[in-house]
């Protein structure tokens, strides 16, 4: 793994963030996963991103589908409300938690178990809607809660524990996620926090849906030299695609860079995503280059990490409903029920 | 012409020494799918009904665009019964592909009309028939061979209208409505039941045996099919989010809800109080809904029997995790895809316990296009108060078929939402609370929105086993407790869901319980048993599930209960075993499960029949076979009894 160099805001982190609260406002119930699991590392991120960007947590809805990943909703923000829906099934719920009320910010936590088997329609449905939210798929390439099976990412002949090797190709969530039009595409790995966060802020100011796959090993069944999603093949097999940083849209701090290598992004809510380029001019917003990108690493057996398509302008489904500015969920009666002469109008044309 | 010779020989004999039948008839039109013949139909029912004569239509159309033999039926009946009616009195012959078998199929004394070319007057001696050269007086009025096809259709309005004594003015304030006020298909449309009526008046014999006379017994009353009223009943009460999947017959529902509410429910700015949400399949529909409704959206789906198979793991979630929602069933054949555009109530059995492990739904079954109306608020209220998935069983028949009814009454009463704790009431409780907890006694917890501003608003829901504070738990007593409180919540149901009809007849020793479409067959029987028979009845309306109090006293009043349903196991007489105890022995099922609407005829006889055999019970019938003269077309091609009666 490079590490990162661009260097943007204060290393601090301050007691409180600008709304007064305290890092501790932000965790969860303490983690049931094993010792060393990737996906702990990114429920810490989560809590550090959403602690840094000053968001209430009682705005945040925590979505899930089911498996090992889909707990982790528990273990971060717990003073926002969070449901743990059935396998593979969760961009359903969330979806329609964001019709009751789309103020919430939609936080959903997947593996690649739930998403790329059970849950691929639903993937590619919400991805297609644009449904304003975080989708996070925690990738180990197996299931971990049912003991270590191969998943649908799992690298062709990558090995399990039992010495079993995967015959199939794997599917390419990141590849599959620019495919279908998504804004905002990223692939982090889970021993990478630093780029991690920054992801997560960038996601945060999106106005759409960010989909992240992170390599997130699974330390008891798939983290051994024969596995692809090992920490040590993954932080051998990281491809960084640039380092990426993140100015939110209320700090004025000037970046620190040599001009000609950084591209910058301005989102949304007028934040920036400053991505250092490495090794040549990536331009995240083209998404024939990131599906060609993504095709050369995986051809070279790499693991292109960072912020691979950008479309920060995408209209979000919520835009396309135009429905009222107020949250549907708490709407009026005098507002949800048409007058008596509604009803009147009805029954005269019917008669 | 010799047909006319044969036609009136029939009808002399038809009508000798008698007066013509007024206002009660059954016209039979047999069409091919996809020829337009929607519109003529309507505007037929329609001119029937504006003459003042109480009518119903019903279409029994295949699952296919173009091509395939369709029916439509029109019952006009002055004492308002207007359930199926097996006997066709008149018969349309405009489909070469079941002329034979449509024309088999009648009753001695019936008339039919026919289009030329299937030359059928020689067919049967005791038909009247009436030859129509459709295709040449369609050619008189377009040359556009397409238009020409779809007036052939209205120029056998014109001929039933003048040989029935359809009012013409009637016939064109019809076609007005129909289409919608637009000259330019009304024009040509009213020359074509011109030229019916015309060549009616020139050409064919008169007949005396139907008449349509005007009365007034449908002034103020309204036409509609129990989807769109369902929709409008959703919109009144308040739904805000709708997520479906389309599948015949429900997808009116929710079209018909997208159209009202994009026309009653845009604010000023053009912004809309609703969101719809076309999914991917049901699975998503349902998981919308349910999302939707943790959120705190009045949310609601429609779908039929499919649809539910596939909704049943999300519906398990819904009732576990205790999350609103309604779920519209329209009831089509099974199983697997069945007939899907014929009518059953064969999904009871499921509906009333979808899912995996311990779950029981309240369940609310409109039997008329009003009970959809108000059923379809009630279902929103129940939801939110008892915080789980409602389910309305509706069928094709009751919401694809149009029906006479009131017009809707105003919702008077507020919207009820239930137990929703706010960010002042946390205040107040000091943000000691639990989602799960029982402090009401009523078995319903209190529940809070995602975005409650308030540090302690929040719970983590879930499938899996929880406690009070909604955390995970495997302890045994805390999962008993859970499942203990849900069956408690069920039973504050019960005090709450719509009670049944009940219509107790002094000194009737058989009562009929029934639900849904099957109450206009009903209801006929009964009038049928009374005048024809002498057999008094009572009868039970079930409108909801879980069974109220007032079943179990209905059937103690009683030494028969016939349980009369449109499914071939009696799933709701199966329902009701298992509610009675030693009362049970009293549940005797009559079974109607063709995929056409029950009709009364079929369910007096089974009465009839098994009434017969009380003084001794053996052997059982089973099965009761019908002579085949009676059979209506769309069933002649089979041998089958449509009705089964079986004691068991």
């Amino acid at each position: 793994m490079a590490e990162s160099t661009l260097k943007i805001g204060t290393a601090e982190v301050p007691k409180e963030n600008r709304i007064g609260l305290k890092a501790t406002d932000y965790h969860g119930g303490k983690s049931t996963l094993c010792a060393g699991c990737g996906h702990d590392a990114i429920s810490n991120q989560i809590v550090r991103a959403f602690y840094e960007m000053s968001v209430k947590p009682e705005r945040v809805a925590k979505f899930s589908g089911i498996g090992c990943s889909s707990k982790t909703p528990a273990y971060f923000l717990s003073r926002a409300h969070g449901f743990n829906a059935v396998h593979g099934r969760m961009p359903a719920i969330a979806t329609g938690a964001m019709l009751a009320n789309h103020h919430l910010l939609g936080i959903g936590v997947s593996g690649d178990g739930d998403t790329a088997s059970i849950g691929l329609g639903q993937f590619m449905h919400m991805i297609r809607r644009n449904i304003p939210m975080i989708y996070i798929v925690e990738n180990n390439g197996v299931y971990g809660l049912t003991k270590g099976q191969f998943s649908a990412t799992a690298d062709e002949g990558s090995k399990l524990k039992t010495g079993v090797i995967n015959d199939l190709p794997p599917m390419d969530l990141c590849a599959l996620a620019v495919q279908l039009g998504c804004g905002f595409v990223a692939r982090g790995f889970a021993g990478d926090p630093k780029q991690m966060v920054n992801i997560l802020k960038a996601a945060i100011a999106h106005n759409g849906l960010a989909v992240i796959d992170v390599i997130s090993p699974c330390v008891t069944f798939n983290n051994h030299d024969g596995s692809t999603k090992s920490y040590t093949y993954a932080k051998e097999h990281d491809e960084l695609l640039h380092q990426i940083g993140f100015v939110p849209s209320y700090e004025q701090i000037e970046v620190d860079y040599e001009p000609g290598e950084v591209k910058e992004v301005t989102m949304h809510d007028g934040s920036r995503i400053v991505l250092k380029k490495i090794e040549e001019a990536y331009d995240p917003t083209d998404a024939t280059n990131a599906l060609v990108r993504l095709k050369q690493a995986e051809s070279a057996g790499q693991m292109l990490t960072g912020l691979v398509h950008l479309q920060p302008e995408k209209k979000s489904f919520m835009d396309l409903l135009h429905v009222v500015d107020e949250p549907l969920a708490t709407l009026t009666l005098e507002r949800t029920r048409p007058p008596r002469e509604a009803l009147d109008k009805i029954m005269q044309e019917l008669m | 012409m010799p047909e006319s010779q044969t036609a009136s020989a029939v009808l002399e004999t038809a009508s000798a020494g008698g007066d013509p039948i007024v206002n009660d008839c059954t016209i039979h039109v047999a069409t091919v799918n996809g020829s337009g013949s929607q519109s003529s139909n309507n505007v037929l029912m329609r001119s029937i009904f504006q003459m003042g004569v109480p009518v119903s239509g019903k279409n029994m159309f295949p699952s296919n665009i173009a091509g395939l033999p369709t029916w439509f039926t029109i019952r006009a009946n002055k004492d308002g019964w207007i359930a199926r009616k097996k006997e066709v009195d008149i018969m349309v012959c405009m489909n070469a592909q079941t002329a034979r078998e449509d024309v088999a199929g009648l009753p001695p004394g019936a008339l039919c009309i026919y289009d030329a070319p299937l030359n059928l007057k020689s067919s049967r001696p005791d038909i009247a028939f009436f030859e129509v050269p459709f295709a040449k007086l369609a050619g008189e009025l377009a040359d556009d061979s397409r238009l020409r096809k779809l007036l052939a259709n209205m120029v056998y309005v014109g001929v039933v209208a003048q040989l029935l004594g359809i009012e013409r003015e009637e016939l064109v304030n019809a076609i007005t409505k129909q289409f919608k006020g637009k000259k330019k298909a009304i024009d040509p449309n009213v020359a074509a039941i011109d030229k019916g009526m015309d060549f009616a008046r020139a050409s064919l014999p008169k007949q005396e045996k139907h008449r349509i006379e005007r009365m007034n017994a449908t002034a103020g009353k309204i036409i509609i099919d129990g989807n769109a009223a369902a929709a409008i009943g959703a919109m009144f009460g308040g739904v805000t989010a709708v997520t479906w999947y389309p599948i015949t017959p429900s997808s009116s529902l929710c079209e018909s809800l997208i159209d009202y509410l994009r026309q009653y429910r845009v604010e000023k700015d053009g912004k809309a109080t609703f969101a719809v949400v076309q999914a991917e399949d049901e699975l998503a529909a349902v998981g919308m809904v349910l999302g939707a409704g943790w959120a705190g959206a009045r949310s609601m789906t429609s779908t039929a029997g499919p649809g539910i198979s596939l909704m049943a793991e999300f519906v398990g979630l819904g009732y576990f995790a205790e999350i609103p929602g309604v779920i519209w069933d329209i009831q089509r054949v099974g199983p697997s895809t069945g007939l899907p555009t014929r009518t059953a109530q064969g999904d009871v059995n499921q509906v009333a316990y979808l899912s995996h492990g311990d779950t029981q739904h309240i369940v609310l079954i409109p039997s008329s296009v009003s009970e959809c109306f108000d059923f379809a608020i009630e279902a929103l209220d129940l939801a939110e108060e008892f915080q789980t998935p409602v389910f309305v069983l509706s069928d094709l028949d009751l919401g694809m078929n149009n029906w006479m009814s009131d017009p809707f009454k105003y919702p008077e009463k507020p919207i009820r939402r239930g137990k929703v704790l706010t960010k002042e009431k946390l205040d107040e409780l000091k943000g000691q609370w639990g989602r799960y907890a029982d402090v009401d006694g009523d078995g319903i917890p209190w529940r809070t929105l995602p975005g409650t501003d308030h540090p302690m608003a929040s719970y983590f829901t879930r499938g899996s086993g929880h406690d009070d504070f909604a955390r995970y738990s495997e302890k045994p007593e805390v999962y008993k407790a859970t499942v203990d409180r849900l069956a408690r919540k069920i039973e504050t149901a019960k005090l709450f869901v719509p009670p049944p009809a009940v219509d107790i007849s002094e000194g009737a020793r058989i009562g009929f319980i029934a639900y849904g479409t099957t109450d206009f067959a009903l209801e006929e029987a009964r009038y049928q048993l009374r005048t024809e028979h002498g057999i008094e009845t009572s009868y039970l309306r079930l409108r909801s599930l879980p069974f109220t109090g007032d079943v179990r006293s209905f059937v103690s009043m009683h030494d028969r209960i016939y349980v009369v349903e449109q499914n071939r196991d009696g799933q709701m007489g199966d329902l009701l075993k298992l509610e009675l105890g030693a009362d049970q022995e009293k549940i005797r099922k009559i079974l109607h499960y063709t995929g056409l609407p029950c009709d009364a005829r079929s369910i007096t006889e089974a009465v009839v029949q098994m009434e017969a055999t009380i003084e001794c019970p053996e052997p059982l019938l089973l099965v009761r076979a019908e002579p085949p003269a009676a059979k209506a077309s769309p069933m002649a091609s089979g041998t089958q009894p449509t009705t089964r009666a079986t004691e068991d």
